[in-house]
């Protein structure tokens, strides 16, 4: 089925931006469903691939209805390509071991959780409401993951070998979450760099508890909020949209 | 009482009691799901709301609030989903809560607590032998809405509610 174009506003593309983040974060998350070093953890992540799936429905819905095209979450999700997706690049990268798969839960989270708590006093109702609902979700996703980052990071020598390892190359990627806003809606987000104190302070908690360091400042990857991605985002897409690409319209 | 009035009270009555497809022993109304149901220009207008943004079970939800009102008479009710405010647990009932138990499901706490972030667990009875023996296996169970836990009095594994 072909490719819709998306008539990009700058609160769409903000939408889309978060959306897209959940999407790709829930698709890496999914991999993990019936891979999970134990049946708990099997359960957890897809139940948090299942939140944020949630979160991308709702965010989806309301930009569809901005842009006012037409569309619905399943056209936004399904039939747009690569350069088109506004996610962050953390999320597309392949799941990597259980250590990189649990370092970007921490981080995105730890940035999230004030970025939906900001959000709820948006001047924008249907953005408030959203946040309502995701802030509390987030909450439990960064206390799973901040508790595994502590067991693996204070663990044996091996885990935490992989757990620094994650962070490693994981760090320059966080950098991104931090963009800011396009001026003429900047006052219906959150203002992501104001978010940074408090992403830091989570940071040097848990790290200071799993005996991690965190990385120095350096070069930060980018790219994604604008539709250049790294090769791993067109592999995903089409595993995700390959039904609905070859069975236009196909519903349960 | 006005036609209206009646109608509403039915209206609410009958949607109210469909049942949560995962739990079945707790209504819609029983666990704070249905928020509001209206009558405008002869259309049967229900507003529910999901426990979590990504609860599968509303779709289903959904479906059978139209059912069960178009088998008592109101056919054609539209069913919308609103996310404000925020569900917490703390709408569930009492009724609810006492079924969740007899379930063997172990109830959210009374006030949906904000613990801190890596803070200690809320004490939470064994829904079986009501032990306070109790340790979380796992922040997430067979549902989004349910942690998984034991018991070490009785040796039981049990779901409990989230709190949010
Ligand atoms: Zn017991």
């Amino acid at each position: 089925m072909t490719s819709i174009a998306v008539a990009a506003s700058p609160l769409v593309e903000a939408l889309l931006a978060r959306a897209d983040d959940a999407l790709v974060h829930a698709h890496r998350l999914s991999e993990w469903c019936g891979h999970a070093p134990m049946l708990e953890e099997d359960l957890a992540l897809a139940n948090v691939a299942l939140d944020l799936l949630g979160q991308a429905r709702s965010l989806y819905q309301y930009a569809a209805e901005v842009e006012g095209a037409g569309h619905g979450e399943d056209d936004l999700a399904y039939r747009r390509d690569a350069p088109q997706f506004r996610n962050a690049l953390i999320f597309e990268l392949p799941r990597g071991d259980f250590a990189e798969t649990i370092a970007r839960l921490f981080f995105s989270s730890a940035v999230m959780l004030p970025w939906w708590q900001a959000a709820m006093t948006s001047p924008d109702a249907r953005i408030a409401a959203i946040a309502a609902k995701a802030e509390k979700e987030i909450t439990y996703h960064l206390r799973h993951a901040g508790e595994w980052m502590i067991r693996l990071g204070d663990g044996t020598d091996e885990s935490h070998a992989r757990m620094a390892a994650a962070v490693a190359k994981l760090w320059p990627y966080t950098g991104e979450l931090f963009a800011a806003e396009h001026e003429t809606i900047a006052a219906l987000l959150p203002d992501a760099a104001a978010l940074r104190p408090a992403f830091e302070a989570t940071v040097a908690r848990v790290f200071a508890e799993a005996g991690l360091e965190r990385p120095r400042a350096g070069w930060m990857q980018k790219g994604g909020r604008r539709g250049v991605h790294t090769e791993h985002l067109g592999h995903m897409l089409a595993v995700m949209q390959h039904l609905q690409r070859a069975y236009p319209g196909a519903v349960w | 009482m006005s036609v209206v009035t009646l109608d509403l009270a039915r209206i609410r009555a009958v949607a109210g009691a469909v049942v949560d497809p995962e739990i079945p022993v707790l209504t819609i109304a029983d666990l704070g799901v249905l928020r509001d149901v209206r009558v405008s220009d002869g259309a049967v207008e229900v507003d529910i709301t999901p426990t979590y943004s990504g609860c599968p079970a509303m779709n289903v939800i959904a479906f059978e609030v139209e059912a069960a009102l178009a088998a008592a008479g109101f056919p054609g009710a539209r069913v919308r989903l609103v996310l404000s405010p925020a569900w917490t647990t703390d709408w569930m009932t009492q009724a609810g809560r006492d079924a969740l138990r007899g379930y063997g499901i172990a109830p959210p706490a009374a006030r949906a607590g904000r613990r801190a972030l890596f803070g200690a667990d809320d004490d939470t009875p064994c829904p079986r032998c009501g032990s306070l023996a109790t340790e979380k296996l796992s922040e997430f169970g067979s549902t989004a809405c349910k942690a998984l836990w034991r018991c070490t009095a009785c040796r039981e594994p049990f779901d409990q509610f989230k709190c949010l």
